[in-house]
């Protein structure tokens, strides 16, 4: 089976390492983009099985990389998990509005948010 | 002179009177369908050309042959007054259609607290006084009636042995179908007046033919008459006013007086104020009437002319207008012409009757009747004493005229009758434009001005006429020379007319204003007198309650039926509910009110305050009450200024605080997101720290830093956002001393060094001078520079980033610079940097770093210290915040 | 409103200058005088002046 790629898009340098690590011990390849523009770019680039959206990012929002993404023939099946560390109702409804999979809120557990990667990306359990 | 057969005369005039009730008839018809008949501003002006009688009609033609223009003045006079209409007219339109106003005796009664004893002198003055007026007209259609069937102007012995008593009794059979058809709440007469309006036409037309046939038929147009009047001996000294029309005096006391007479004599006020539909009919007809006066006088001196030259003697000059077409042999022109001078004297005596009947009824008759308990339907009573009232009037008029007016011109019967109802002048204008009139003064002028009228021109009158022996004209009462009648005090050289006119209104207008100055108005009179004399000023439609409590709905619905009828006090109960959101309770002042203006156009406002006052429960309000319920009025539009302003402030405000509220929920949105990223890593970490025990020591002790890392900026989080509370609730400590500038700076930049370099971002310090000193606590400077520093370096781009601190003096204070060379500062964001809550840019996308509470924090502390702080753009690119700091006075 | 109590405040001027116009001494002036037409002047100007107010009336009152 070919290895999984999944893009981590975040800007927060620690919460990069510690989603970098998780990523790993699943067995799949991590890009890492620390801002909107980069991260669709990356996307464009890598076609990644799975992307992880933090929503406050520099240059673009997580919303609107995720728009953009569904608005794009070609990577509209890519499934995105949002994160966020804004956890109102009406945060959520809006990552829900642009096509975001699954939406993650900061903190997050770590073997929840595992659970769910290997799940969406059909992986064996460990 | 070439006559025409009774039959002939008779039928015609009977089918212009048949005509003229057609009109009437048609008009009422269309509006009880319901249809809005287009009242036009012209027919308003033309149903005020009521003013021109058979006086006009025939009577100019008589003076203007024995005295010159001495016809003139009493056209000119409403001329002049018509050009007051604009600010007086409207005054009193308002006024009327607010109270409900329905005859001039109403009016001033109202003015002066709605007392019926007022108004009962009012309509007694203006009844005896335009008797002779009536008579006039009697005179003037018998007159014509026996010289057009006759040829001669003997009045006896005609076919039906007394002409003028038939005539009279047809005009107030023609009245009463006329003026009394329905008891109506604004007794407005629609089909009366375009009756008038046509008359008025039909008058003026009969008049332009008759002056035009004397000019181009008779003579070879005006310069050929002229002429030939120039040449008369006596009709040349007519041109000439010291020749003709008496003294100067007597001139202008005529225009004086027909400027009182066109505004207050009962048919005026009918046509003028109580007819009138719209208040915009009034601008025109200032320049329509006098147009229309105008016109009609054009042609008087010519036929005067041309009647001296052709008839002379042989007729009385009043008769010249009907002899002239029949001298000629046209005795068809004269029929016109008769029909035309009917014409203006039916148009008279109907609403001079009409409106007569209505203040005879509502304000002689009824507050006799108001105290008996009828319980019959007293509108109907109401109709028939108005009817009887038309009738007696109008025989009143056939005995002045049979008895004492027959012998005498018509313009100087008139003029009697000017004279009497100038006497309301004083009272109503009065009431008008001076607030302190009162009704006893009123009263007394009233009195005063009628006694003496009676006394120099009523008495003399009957005195010619052999009622009263002519002696005491001549000698004085009892002998004594200076009472008499005519030459009062020994004045002489003036005419009768202005002698009276002069002694009564005289004696009347120093009663009114010296008995006003001397008496106290109480409350009810105060409130009209403010009513009135504001009411241009005031919102004139809405009533001033002055009804403490209300009466129980049944009762006040069983005071509206008996007088009005079922439909009708149902109709009039409908509209108060209407306007009153659908409701109406028991006890209601206002209902009171309405009621009181409704029954007012119906029975007048005296009598209708006396009716509501019997059921009213609680007395009316005191002095005390009503002047504070006006001087409330009053200050009605001020308050609503206010309250405007004052809502605009609330609004603003209002506005201020969801904004606040919205930077309220951005701040703790930033401020759980602060919290929430420091806390993620932390959890994160510990989370795989747990769940791989086997993880190599390095990796281990890696993740451990960062979570003791990101435990320290959750501190430092929590630390600020308390400082901030506060610094905001002023609670902070101070400990302001003299601190070393240059060291302050340099430990500030000293600790942030590392992180500068880590970034790449170049940080250079500027030479500060050792004895710069500032008062300051050392512990806050710190914080203002280490916030603008941290701010600098997170917009500062990395690895070419550059920021420059330094320091320059300006006189007493010192300013600190902190530049960088990141994006800068947009020019809206200038202020709002510094207030709380805020962060420069989009919250989603550029990533705050901190709460965004740096700034304002700063701020607070700059200012504590005296200084002041802001953000400039730096040329080339970047931010330049600044703040200034006092030196300490010793450096 | 301003204009429209400026026009009342014109007419009622109007009236005083009419009522002037009318009167001794300016009435006097005319007075004795034969006009065009062969008509006394006196009437003429009496006319004349009252055209003249209707005019200045018809002006105004809008």
């Amino acid at each position: 089976m070919t290895q999984k790629t999944v893009l981590v898009a975040d800007d927060e340098e620690n919460i990069v390492v510690s989603l970098e690590f998780l990523l790993r011990q699943l067995g799949c390849a991590v890009k890492v983009a620390r801002d909107g523009d980069e991260a669709i770019a990356m996307i464009r680039e890598h076609r990644p099985d799975l992307v992880l959206l933090d929503v406050m990012m520099p240059a673009r929002s997580g919303y609107e990389v995720c728009q953009m993404l569904r608005d794009d023939p070609a990577l509209r099946q890519t499934p995105v998990i949002m994160l966020t560390a804004k956890g109102r109702e009406a945060e959520i409804a809006r990552g829900r509005a642009v096509g975001a999979d699954v939406y993650v809120t900061k903190p997050f557990s770590t073997r929840e948010l595992s659970a769910r990667i290997r799940g969406m990306l059909d992986l064996p359990e460990a | 002179m070439s006559t025409l057969p009774v039959a002939t005369v008779l039928a015609v005039s009977l089918a212009y009177l048949g005509l003229l009730f057609v009109i009437a008839l048609l008009v009422e018809r269309r509006i009880e369908r319901g249809r809005q008949l287009v009242r036009s501003p012209t027919i308003y002006a033309l149903s005020l050309a009521v003013y021109c009688t058979s006086w006009t009609f025939f009577g100019s033609v008589g003076v203007a042959a024995t005295q010159g223009i001495g016809f003139l003045p009493i056209y000119l006079g409403p001329t002049l007054m018509a050009l007051l209409w604009p600010t007086l007219m409207v005054k009193c339109l308002r006024i009327a259609k607010r109270d409900r106003i329905t005859t001039i005796a109403d009016f001033i009664a109202s003015r002066y607290g709605k007392r019926r004893g007022l108004a009962a002198l009012v309509a007694l003055i203006c009844v005896i006084g335009v008797l002779p007026y009536l008579a006039l007209q009697l005179k003037a259609v018998a007159a014509g009636f026996t010289l057009l069937t006759s040829g001669s102007a003997s009045m006896r012995g005609g076919l039906f042995g007394d002409t003028a008593l038939v005539i009279t009794l047809v005009m107030a059979a023609f009245t009463i179908m006329f003026g009394t058809r329905h008891l109506d709440a604004s007794e407005r007469h629609e089909g009366l007046v375009a009756a008038i309006a046509f008359e008025s036409v039909v008058k003026l037309c009969a008049f332009l033919a008759v002056g035009l046939f004397a000019c181009f038929v008779l003579f070879d147009g005006p310069a050929v008459l002229f002429a030939e009047a120039a040449a008369h001996p006596r009709l040349s000294a007519l041109w000439r006013f010291e020749t003709s029309a008496g003294g100067w005096f007597d001139w202008s006391v005529l225009i004086l007086l027909s400027m009182a007479a066109v505004t207050l004599l009962p048919r005026q006020f009918q046509v003028a104020v109580v007819e009138n539909v719209d208040e915009a009919h009034v601008r025109r007809a200032t320049w329509q009437f006098p147009l229309y006066l105008l016109t009609i006088n054009l042609f008087v001196l010519p036929l005067a002319c041309a009647g001296v030259l052709l008839i002379g003697p042989a007729l009385a000059a009043d008769d010249y207008v009907l002899g002239l077409p029949m001298q000629s042999g046209h005795p068809y022109l004269a029929l016109l012409v008769f029909i035309g001078g009917t014409s203006a004297a039916t148009g008279m005596i109907i609403v001079e009757t009409t409106a007569l009947a209505t203040m005879i009824s509502n304000d002689l008759v009824l507050p006799g009747l108001l105290h008996r308990a009828y319980a019959a339907d007293l509108g109907r009573l109401l109709l028939l004493i108005r009817r009887g009232a038309i009738l007696i009037v109008a025989l009143l008029g056939y005995l002045y005229f049979r008895y004492a007016g027959e012998a005498r011109s018509l313009v100087s019967i008139g003029l009697i009758s000017f004279a009497a109802v100038a006497q309301l002048a004083p009272a109503f204008f009065g009431g008008l434009y001076w607030r302190l009139g009162t009704r006893s003064g009123a009263y007394a002028g009233l009195l005063a001005g009628f006694v003496v009228w009676g006394y120099t021109l009523l008495l003399p009158s009957a005195s010619h006429s052999g009622w009263l022996p002519a002696q005491w004209l001549i000698e004085g009462p009892l002998g004594i020379v200076w009472l008499r009648p005519q030459a009062l005090f020994g004045m002489d050289g003036v005419t009768a007319i202005t002698h009276g006119v002069f002694w009564s209104l005289l004696a009347n207008a120093a009663a009114y204003v010296g008995v006003s100055l001397a008496t106290r108005a109480d409350a009810q009179e105060s409130a009209q007198a403010a009513l009135f004399v504001g009411a241009l000023q005031r919102d004139a439609e809405r009533p001033i309650p002055l009804w403490r409590g209300g009466v129980a709905l049944p009762e006040l619905r069983a005071l509206l039926v008996r007088i009005l009828g079922e439909a009708r006090a149902q109709a009039a109960l409908e509209a108060y509910r209407n306007r009153h959101g659908g409701r109406v309770d028991d006890n209601d002042p206002g209902l009171l009110q309405h009621v009181e203006s409704v029954l007012a156009g119906a029975i007048g406002s005296a009598s209708a305050r006396t009716l509501v006052a019997s059921i009213a429960r609680e007395a009316p309000l005191g002095l005390e009450e009503v002047m504070h319920i006006l001087d409330e009025a009053s200050q009605v539009l001020h308050y609503s200024r206010a309250l405007s302003a004052r809502t605009r402030e609330l609004r603003d405000a209002n506005r201020r605080l969801q904004e606040l509220d919205q930077l309220k929920d951005e701040f703790m949105s930033t401020v759980t997101h602060e919290l929430r990223t420091p806390l993620t890593s932390i959890r994160a970490f510990s989370e795989i720290l747990a769940d791989n025990p086997a993880l190599d020591p390095d990796e281990r002790a890696r993740y451990l830093g960062i979570i003791i890392r990101e435990t320290e900026r959750l501190t430092r989080l929590i630390n600020q956002v308390l400082d901030f509370a506060r610094l905001e609730q002023g609670e902070a400590q101070w400990r302001i001393e003299p601190v070393a500038l240059g060291a302050a700076i340099g430990d500030a930049a000293a600790s942030v060094r590392q992180l500068f370099d880590d970034a790449g971002v170049a940080l250079e310090v500027g030479p500060v001078p050792d004895d710069w000193w500032v008062r300051a606590d050392a512990d806050r400077l710190q914080q203002v520079l280490l916030n603008l520093l941290g701010n600098a370096l997170k917009f500062a781009p990395p690895r070419r980033g550059r920021v420059e601190v330094s320091a320059t003096r300006d006189g007493a204070s010192v300013c600190v610079a902190v530049d960088d060379n990141g994006p800068g500062v947009a020019a809206q964001d200038v202020e709002t940097v510094f207030e709380k809550f805020r962060q420069s840019g989009s919250n989603l996308t550029a990533k705050p770093q901190g709460t965004g509470l740096g700034l304002p924090i700063s701020r607070h502390i700059v200012e504590r210290f005296g200084g002041r702080i802001w953000v400039q753009p730096r040329s080339g690119g970047g931010a330049s915040f600044r703040f200034t700091l006092p030196l300490e006075e010793s450096a | 409103m301003p204009n429209t109590s400026r026009r009342v405040l014109g007419l009622a001027v109007v009236a005083l200058l009419g009522f002037a116009l009318f009167n001794f001494p300016l009435l006097s002036l005319a007075d004795g005088h034969s006009g065009p037409l062969g008509a006394p002047a006196l009437l003429l100007y009496i006319f004349g002046v009252w055209a003249v107010l209707i005019v200045l009336a018809a002006v105004l009152r809008r």
